[in-house]
């Protein structure tokens, strides 16, 4: 049965209906404003919570059966324990041997540690994942072997979905380095420290049963309470949450790759030949390598201008933490902690704050942190000749990556990103990206190796960097200059089957990533 | 020569944008390939494309190829398919990319020559980005960075590097072989607009000689207008003692360089970072090279993570005369171009000293001076020279006479 398709206000075919519900095409930046009443809950009654505060149970089936899991059902997780995870899997694993089918799993995202759950999503006790996919997963999906569609959403968009009630979460399992018996949690202490929990909060308050799983009971208060007890139904204590060296990176590494740095020293030329590095600047970048480098060099320009940043949002990395403790940082807001610097520092540093992205990231929150961002520092597996940019999939046409917060951060005042202009043989910027992640109207600057193209919107950098010095090119001569080198790709090959769509930070399908067609 | 298969070029999961090309000849069935490749989506028909129009150019019409790809450009798998050839079909001629109009500059003897960037002439993958680093020259290595059952496959690879790859007017420089090897690589750089040679272990004016015949013979033949000019390496006991004499060998001698590995290696002492063990070499070498009238180039610094002592390493060598130093890593070169190019005090003094002289030069006076002392023409003319490079560098604005003579006022 074919599911009728629309050309959304980007130009993209998506779908009126996805997995059996009705889906809003995409409408344009800012234009979509649903009514109505935030999705609630069911009410709880205080008395059928143990007396004592004690809702430890024995283990995790037993918290699961006493959550009624049954067939269906929306599971989420959080991966603030990354490829660490020890207990998603086991979720699944315990489902299955139960005989439960068709859970849709949403987790925030996943991990090459969730590879195992290809086997549930074979066996049928999986129905779909609306989350990211990497890797392996990804290709399954890609592949056409899931037997729902994906639903791709940003760390803001998946807020969104859980509060105008787009997913209602049956049974949340959130996993915690510290917990008390009454299931008030945090991020810190234990074996397992993971630093903040702040992807954790919306299911905690919208799931209908809450389940935290411990490997560090202690005494009742938690503080402080990153995941308040008041909306916990169970507690379980493992031995063991996670992998501790799979959590956080015991250090996370500036590149060492020449080209990168040379596109970390041009991104950091520009921002201070822009007048967008400046005092009182506000900045996020995230921890890949080329990044980090970014952040090393900034932090050199704002110490020789004497200038300081007011608050900078994390992802935070030991280079973040160095401002800070250095003097060239007001603040860090913070959702997740890359390093054991990081962790450190928020665990010390009263100026290292854990900041949720429910608040930061959310399309209904009244106001988004994001906008107030001076500099954003993002990635990119394609951009195109309009900026429009692609984060999911690479030009092979596989689902490889998940969306993160990148979307919710191209509301950024100056979206910026760094990225070689061709990946071995591969040409990041192109005719038209395989799949619309991001508009290009939200997209200021790439900034290649070799050359940098503004967004001809921003007529004000263009004017300001006239005569600057920087090697400034338009995206077109960029793609041009890529093509001459790697020659001009093919195009990948889609069958009609619609296997993940890709959601807007407002909850409308931008665009949809299809079969890949295999010879 | 007779063998009927061949593996030519680079895989494993390190290797990037390279490949490993197996061809195995074959008395019937066509051309058959079997492309494994990450980039099989995007490019798979234009390699296999490129392959057959490869082989037809051999004439080959039965074979099988193998192709274990990690995104390789198009001249690179041409390189390793032309040198697979090679290797089963007695056959000379040559299956050349197009010569990109960016690439046929020419360069000149008193260039600056602060930093020299060498590329392992067999790997591809740190040759395509290698002209955005701003190193004065690129040097392609056929020498010790290319083992020795690779060398023949090198030299199709530094060829076709020689016509694709745009340096941006980086010097295009090979390193060869030493010997009848590094005569015979010369027939693949010359014709394709190589602007100098690097003569490894040079320790005699004849060596140098053989070299330069064998290069005008080849641009004789090819009527190559562009001069092709020579840097000896000297890296023995027996080079140094002869470095005037190779420094005189040829009028395209641009530089002559030291290098200390081999040295210290022939001299059986251990290399330090102050060098003293080598002062007297590196100190013979520059005073060869200044009677000679070009310029001393100094021997790489091989620790990639230090940038300060590199930096104090480029300073002293500066101080005893070098004109460069070769690099080998991209980030070695900016520190080594800022060290060789005047600092300020350099400059503040040149300027006051070319002012003085031109001075001296409108009043009349036939001796120079700056406040008591005398300046002897000599001084100038290294003033001058420094004022000159500093313009070229844009360390220094043309208005500078004005803008020296308004501070003073001011």
């Amino acid at each position: 049965m074919a599911i009728k398709t629309v050309i959304n206000a980007a130009g993209r075919s998506v779908p009126l209906e996805i997995n059996g519900q009705p889906a809003v095409p995409f409408k344009g930046v800012g234009k979509y404003r649903p009514q109505g009443l935030k999705y609630s809950p069911p009410i709880p009654t205080c008395t059928d919570y143990p007396g004592d505060g004690n809702k430890v149970v024995k283990s995790l089936e037993a918290a699961l059966r006493k959550c009624g899991l049954r067939n269906g059902m929306t599971i989420s997780t959080h991966h603030h324990l990354r490829d660490g995870d020890l207990i998603s899997n086991k979720v699944f694993e315990l489902a299955s041997a139960m005989g439960v089918k068709d859970l849709v799993w949403f987790p925030s995202a996943s991990f090459p540690c969730n590879d195992p759950v290809i086997k549930y999503l074979e066996d049928g006790t999986i129905n779909r994942i609306e989350g990211s996919m990497n890797g392996p997963l990804g290709r399954f999906v890609s592949e056409g072997k899931m037997k729902g569609t994906a639903v791709l959403r940003s760390h803001g968009g998946r807020v969104q979905a859980i509060q105008d009630g787009e997913v209602k979460i049956d049974i949340a399992v959130l996993v915690a380095p510290t917990a008390d018996s009454f299931g008030n949690a945090k991020g810190t202490g234990g074996n397992s420290s993971c630093g903040v929990l702040g992807y954790a909060k919306a299911d905690s308050m919208y799931a209908s049963k809450v389940i935290v799983v411990t490997d560090n009971l202690i005494d009742v208060p938690c503080y402080p309470m990153e995941i308040e007890g008041n909306y916990v139904d169970y507690v379980v204590v493992v031995d063991k949450i996670g992998i501790p060296e799979k959590i956080v990176s015991g250090t996370t590494q500036v590149t060492k790759s020449p080209d990168r740095l040379l596109i970390a020293e041009l991104t950091a030329s520009f921002l201070e030949k822009s007048g967008i590095l400046k005092d009182g600047v506000t900045m996020q970048a995230g921890a890949g390598g080329t990044s980090l480098a970014i952040a090393v060099f900034v932090h050199q320009i704002l110490k020789q201008k004497g200038w300081k940043s007011k608050f900078g949002f994390g992802g935070s990395t030991k280079y973040m933490v160095k401002m800070l403790e250095e003097g060239q940082m007001g603040y860090i807001l913070d959702a997740q902690a890359f390093d054991l610097d990081a962790v450190r520092s928020v665990e010390n540093n009263k100026n290292h704050i854990p900041y949720p992205v429910f608040n930061a990231y959310n399309y209904h929150s009244k106001g988004n942190l994001t906008s107030m961002m001076d500099i954003m520092i993002l990635g990119a597996t394609e951009v195109d000749l309009k900026f429009n940019g692609n984060v999911v999939t690479h030009s092979d046409g596989y689902l490889l990556h998940g969306i993160g917060g990148w979307q919710n951060c191209l509301h950024a005042r100056n979206v910026i990103l760094p990225i070689p202009l061709f990946r071995d043989r591969i040409p990041v910027i192109v005719d038209k990206v395989t799949t619309l992640c991001g508009p290009g109207e939200l997209i200021d600057v790439i900034i290649t190796e070799r050359g940098i193209a503004i967004n001809p919107l921003r007529k004000d950098l263009i004017k300001k960097l006239k005569g600057s010095g920087l090697p400034l090119k338009t995206i077109k001569e960029l793609k041009d200059e890529a093509e001459r080198i790697c020659g001009k790709p093919q195009k990948a090959q889609f069958e009609d089957k619609i296997v993940a769509a890709i959601k807007w930070v407002d909850g409308t399908v931008i665009d949809v990533v299809r079969k890949i067609k295999t010879k | 020569m007779n063998k009927k298969i061949a593996t030519v070029g680079n895989a494993g999961p390190k290797v990037r944008s390279d490949c490993e090309i197996t061809l195995e000849l074959k008395g019937k069935g066509g051309i058959v390939v079997d492309l494994v490749s990450k980039v099989k989506t995007l490019y798979g028909e234009s390699i296999i494309n490129l392959c057959h129009e490869v082989l037809t150019f051999y004439k080959i019409r039965n074979a099988v190829l193998r192709i274990n790809d990690s995104g390789a450009l198009p001249f690179v798998i041409s390189a390793r398919l032309e040198a697979a050839v090679k290797k089963v079909v007695n056959t000379d001629p040559e299956f050349l990319p197009e010569m990109i109009s960016e690439n046929r500059y020419s360069t000149t003897r008193d260039r600056t020559r602060f930093s020299r960037l060498y590329l392992p002439g067999n790997t591809p993958s740190l040759m395509i980005n290698a002209g955005l680093h701003s190193a004065y020259g690129i040097i392609l290595d056929l020498e010790d960075s290319v083992a020795p059952d690779k060398k023949d496959e090198a030299r199709i690879l530094v060829r076709n590097a020689l016509r694709q790859i745009d340096f941006r007017g980086a010097e295009r420089m090979v390193r060869i072989n030493q010997g009848k090897t590094g005569l015979e690589d010369l027939h693949y750089v010359v014709p394709h607009n190589v602007n100098i040679i690097l003569i490894p272990k040079c320790e005699s004016a004849d060596q140098v000689k053989r070299i330069e015949t064998e290069i005008n013979a080849i641009r004789k033949k090819l009527k190559i207008r562009n001069t092709v000019f020579l840097m000896p390496i000297i890296e023995s006991a027996l080079g140094i003692e002869h470095s005037f004499e190779i420094a005189k060998a040829s009028e395209d001698i641009v530089a002559i360089v030291i290098g200390l590995e081999d040295f210290t290696a022939d001299m059986g002492v251990a290399r330090t970072i102050e060098g003293s063990e080598s002062l007297y070499a590196r100190t013979r070498l520059i005073v060869a090279a200044k009677a000679a009238g070009i310029q001393p180039i100094d021997s790489v610094f091989s620790d990639v993570g230090d940038m300060e002592a590199l930096k104090q390493n480029v300073l002293n060598s500066k101080a005893l005369g070098f004109e460069g130093m070769g690099c080998i890593h991209p980030r070695q070169i900016a520190v080594i171009n800022q060290g060789y190019a005047p600092d300020e005090t350099e400059l503040e003094k040149s300027k006051k000293i070319v002012l003085a002289f031109e001075e001296a030069g409108q009043k009349g006076l036939g001796v120079v001076a700056l406040g008591s002392k005398m300046i002897d023409p000599p001084v100038v003319a290294r003033a001058q020279k420094t004022i000159d490079l500093a313009l070229r560098l844009g360390k220094l604005s043309e208005k500078w006479r004005e803008e020296s003579s308004s501070k003073e006022v001011n």
